[in-house]
């Protein structure tokens, strides 16, 4: 089942070179909805008490290289794949009913993407990982490239030479991972399981965990190695730009719990002052260039990048409750910010531009569609009650008990969240009417897109337990080295 | 007394054999004209080449002597063989319209025929002597092709240049394998193993015939800093020669550096070790920085290849077993990417006012997916992407480095790959973000007669949309993919090629 999970995107992608000019729209949609399905029926299957793998498979792939085509989901991936089929979903209609030029291979692309993220997430297997991972960004080269906006040439070529840095350096860590620990496990293996049960000596820990942080931070991105982000963002289509902010940017976040902490538990706490500074760094700076900014894009951009700062706190707080508020607060920044972004792109269209300052007055003649960006916005800035809220609480509690300095600069980032969330949602909703812009309400099909995504952060507002039940067992797993590291 | 005729194995030789009769058929046909004669050559040509292939593939396993211990066919000659067999089998097709070629079909043929020849020749050859004579068996017959198109200028100074910078590359290398033979004695590889293990390692004699045969093999394999032709030339000569070089020479060269240097000199594999790790960085920083302003298609793929070479030269540098399957399935999974890359070119300059410039191929996405698509997979295999068997065949080295104790020179792969990335991207941008470039005035016409004002007002050949090209391009292109999501078969293949040499390597 997890195999037709993963391929699905991809096959339908490649259908959609063959299918007839009416059905372009149709199947995709039939496809990203498809594996959404399968996604919950994975969830509801899903034993919350086990700390393992679950629907493990594991295939010979590369015998001679080590390689292994191993897969599995476990209480802190299954929701990140949960909440990469919805989010996909929602990209997909949105693509098919605003369709693009060249639609096959705009599907193509799209689909291909689905599964390359996927795989990320489910691959056990450290190189079946990495390929993923840098597979992951092929598609998202093309869709910006060749569907994106103004300079988007530009932009593409910085996003992948910034992420590809990242990622191939990460390739060779993974390779020397393996080698170096060939000695204990008895032969060439990536098995993660093989891995964490042979970790490697402390002193060739450090350049191996760099290699990967700049790979995960970059993917993020966090603070520094944020240079391809403003460029893209702006640059993407709207529908391709909700998937990068909701789910990529939780790949970088996923690796350091699936594979730093795990794999490198004594670089990791060497190491961890130096990331939770740049996670700070992150929180404050991306709530000062929210609050600055005047495209709504970046705006909700470096807005990512501060929540983002918020979830490698946790991880990096290195205790459980920092670590499943991260766990949950990576599914809810997902669910806030791809809405965030599609509302946006409405707004965009009614405004006649992404500049913030021209924007305004879009409340009057758009209740529902108001309404929605409220919730939104409220669940972006933590509100009481929101999922996001116990989120951050969570992995406060974590920072507070472990590092309390780095937990008191976090705190000032919740209240800039207020901040520019709500400068957001006023100077686009509120205000006079400036020339030039109209107010319309969402249309049938956008709200069909917008409403079950906002209807999920409700829902999740309600029952965060779901994802905390589930996560736990599975992230005191991935501390474990680290405690037993710090003994 | 009775005369003893030596023994002959002619199954080991046969593919030899096939090569060289079809060769002579090849010449003879191209003689008799007609109206059909490009078509009836082009087909005797892949029929001689298909044969050749089949019998390589039937000695597949052979592990023996030919020829008083001339030639030893075993699988990693036998592997590399075929790299060689199919990239000019792929090259036929596109030859079949080149101007070039027009009239003397017979002749363009024969000599590619004659250059894989010398390619299986030199694959085997396992003794100084055999290992000159292929070597210029392959390069002589590329000199005359490399300058074939007669009325472009740039054709014959590629010709002229490739002949002398290889002659000075053929020179030194003879001069250097004269000082191992002066050494050593003995011209026989494994004779010249054992003569440097019973201590003549040091002999200045063997040091000095390392560096001069090192350096000779440089030029052939364009490794930096030996590589200042490989752009000229391959910018100048015939597209399809050009794509037949960058992978067949570039494969068979490799492979007589490997037993050259793992077999006979093996045992002063510390005085060799550092100074080709050394030229490996080299190549790959001077051929991806080299690369990166490029306009012309053919300069870039030139200079990409001397990064490739750099990245394949690590297999040969750690000294393993590994490493001779890393480079085995490199070369294989280069010839795939490379060759689809040169095909596109090849129907672009002939559809297109802009020759080899990047702009023939803008827009390509929108208006030729089918020549679109594996120009992007072999770009993005180029460039090791995942997905493709470039990801894989770096995935291959790497390991082999890390493994051999170089991890530097992971890394240094790793960082030539990023430079890489730059120009590589540019293509792609090309292709699928750029709507097709318009001609500027004096471009209008194609280079179909190589640029020459009688052919002004010539209409354009006939099916430049030609399946023959498109048919194998795409096949090409399909492989690179499939081996980069199954590569199983290909790293079978190639532990097998490279098992072939265990006895030598620890």
């Amino acid at each position: 089942m997890i195999n037709f999970l993963l391929w699905i995107p991809a096959a339908i992608g490649l259908l959609c070179f063959v299918v007839p000019r009416k059905g372009i729209r149709i199947l995709p949609v039939i496809g990203a909805l498809h594996v959404l399905v399968l996604a919950i029926v994975l969830v509801l299957g899903f034993d919350p008490d086990a700390a393992g793998l679950q629907h493990p498979v594991d295939e010979s792939w590369i015998p001679d290289l080590g390689v292994r085509y191993q897969l599995g989901v476990d209480g802190i991936s299954i929701f990140l794949v949960l909440l990469t089929t919805l989010l996909w979903s929602a990209a997909t209609l949105y693509s098919a009913f605003h369709p693009p030029d060249r639609a096959r291979t705009y599907f193509f692309m799209l689909g291909l993407a689905e599964t390359a993220t996927l795989g990320a997430f489910l691959a056990q297997d450290l190189l079946l990982f990495v390929l993923f991972f840098d597979l992951m960004l092929i598609p998202f080269y093309f869709l910006i490239g060749a569907w994106g906006g103004e300079n988007r040439v530009g932009a593409t070529i910085k996003m992948v030479v910034y992420t590809l840095v990242g990622s191939l350096l990460m390739l060779l860590a993974a390779i020397a991972t393996a080698i170096l620990a060939e000695p204990a496990v008895g032969e060439l293996s990536f098995s993660l399981a093989d891995l964490r049960a042979n970790v490697l000596p402390e002193g060739s820990q450090d350049w191996i965990f760099w290699f990967f942080a700049a790979a995960f931070l970059v993917k993020m991105p966090a603070f520094l190695v944020h240079g391809w982000m403003p460029d893209a963002y702006r640059a993407a289509p709207i529908a391709v730009v909700a998937v990068l902010a909701g789910v990529l940017s939780k790949v970088g976040a996923y690796g350091f719990l699936r594979i730093v902490l795990p794999l490198y538990p004594d670089a990791t706490l060497q190491f961890q002052d130096v990331v939770l500074v740049i996670a700070v760094a992150g929180i404050i700076y991306g709530g000062v260039m929210a609050f600055t900014q005047t495209n709504v894009r970046l705006v909700a951009g470096f807005s990512s990048l501060a929540q983002l700062g918020f979830i490698t706190l946790g991880i990096f707080a290195l205790r459980p409750d920092g670590a499943d508020g991260a766990v949950l607060q990576m599914v809810n920044h997902g669910l806030v910010v791809a809405p965030t972004f599609l509302i946006i792109g409405l707004l965009a269209e009614r405004a006649g531009t992404e500049d913030l300052r021209e924007m305004g007055g879009l409340a009057m003649r758009a209740p529902i569609l108001a309404a929605m960006f409220l919730i939104v916005t409220l669940a972006t800035l933590a509100m009481p009650g929101s999922a996001n809220f116990i989120g951050e609480f969570y992995i406060l509690i974590g920072t507070f008990q472990s590092k309390l300095g780095f937990a008191v600069v976090a705190s000032v980032g919740i209240a800039l969240a207020a901040f520019y969330a709500i400068r957001l949602y006023q100077r686009t909703m509120h205000n006079r009417l400036p020339d030039g812009v109209t107010s319309r309400e969402i249309s049938l099909r956008d709200g069909f897109v917008i409403v079950p995504l906002v209807a999920c952060i409700v829902a999740l507002a309600l029952h965060p337990g779901l994802i905390l039940e589930r996560g736990e067992a599975s992230v005191e797993q991935a501390l474990d080295p680290t405690i037993v590291a710090r003994r | 007394m009775s005369f003893q005729a030596p023994d002959i194995d002619y199954a080991g030789l046969s593919p030899v054999i096939a090569l060289t009769a079809g060769l002579c058929v090849v010449l003879l046909s191209g003689l008799v004209g007609g109206a059909r004669q490009r078509f009836v050559v082009s087909a005797l040509s892949t029929v001689t080449l298909a044969t050749a292939a089949g019998l390589l593939i039937w000695q597949w396993g052979a592990a023996e002597d030919l020829v008083a211990g001339a030639l030893r066919l075993d699988d990693l000659a036998i592997a590399i063989s075929l790299i060689a067999v199919t990239a000019a089998a792929f090259v036929v097709p596109l030859t079949l319209r080149e101007p070039s070629a027009e009239e003397r079909h017979g002749d363009f043929q024969a000599l590619l025929l004659c250059s894989t020849l010398g390619m299986v020749l030199l694959t085997q050859a396992q003794n100084l002597i055999a290992l000159f004579v292929a070597l210029e068996l392959l390069s002589v017959p590329l000199y005359v092709l490399c300058g074939s198109a007669r009325r472009r200028p740039q054709s014959l100074e590629s010709g002229l240049k490739y002949l002398i910078v290889g002659s000075l590359g053929s020179a030194t290398l003879l001069y250097g394998l004269a000082f191992i033979y002066g050494a050593t004695g003995s011209t026989d590889f494994t004779a010249i193993g054992s003569g440097i293990d019973a201590g003549l390692a040091d002999d200045p004699l063997v040091l000095i015939g390392i560096a001069l045969a090192a350096t000779g093999l440089a030029f052939k394999v364009s490794l930096a800093p030996f590589h200042q032709w490989t752009p000229d030339v391959y910018e100048g000569a015939p597209t399809p020669v050009t794509a037949f070089m960058s992978v067949a020479t570039k494969a068979a060269a490799f492979c007589v550096f490997v037993r050259l240097f793992e077999v006979a000199l093996g045992p002063s594999v510390d005085d060799w070790q550092p100074p080709l790790a050394a030229l490996a960085v080299v190549s790959i920083v001077v051929g991806n920085i080299g690369a990166l302003g490029q306009d012309s298609l053919k300069r870039l793929l030139g200079y990409s290849g001397i990064a490739q070479a750099g990245y394949i030269l690590t297999g040969l540098v750690v000294a393993s077993v590994t490493g001779v399957e890393a480079l085995v399935f490199y070369l294989a999974a280069y010839t795939l990417m490379n060759l689809p890359a040169f095909a596109v070119i090849t129907v672009r300059e002939r559809e297109t006012p802009f020759g080899d410039d990047i702009r023939a191929v803008q827009g390509l996405g929108s208006e030729r997916p089918a020549l679109a698509w594996p120009l992007t997979i072999s770009i993005l295999a180029l460039a090791g992407l995942p997905g493709t068997a470039g990801f894989i065949g770096k995935l291959f080295l790497i390991e082999a480095a890390v493994e051999g104790d170089y991890t530097w020179l992971g890394v240094a792969i790793v960082v030539g790959t990023m430079i890489s990335l730059a120009y590589y991207l540019r293509v792609l941008a090309a292709v699928w973000m750029r709507p097709a470039a318009e001609a500027a005035p004096g471009e209008g016409m194609p280079a179909i007669a190589g640029g020459a004002p009688e052919a002004d007002g010539a209409e354009a050949p006939p099916g430049t949309r030609c399946l023959l090209i498109l048919v194998p391009t795409i096949v090409a292109a399909a492989a690179t993919a499939v081996f980069g999501i199954y590569p199983d078969p290909l790293v079978d293949w190639a532990s097998n090629a490279g098992d072939a040499l265990a006895p030598f390597l620890t």
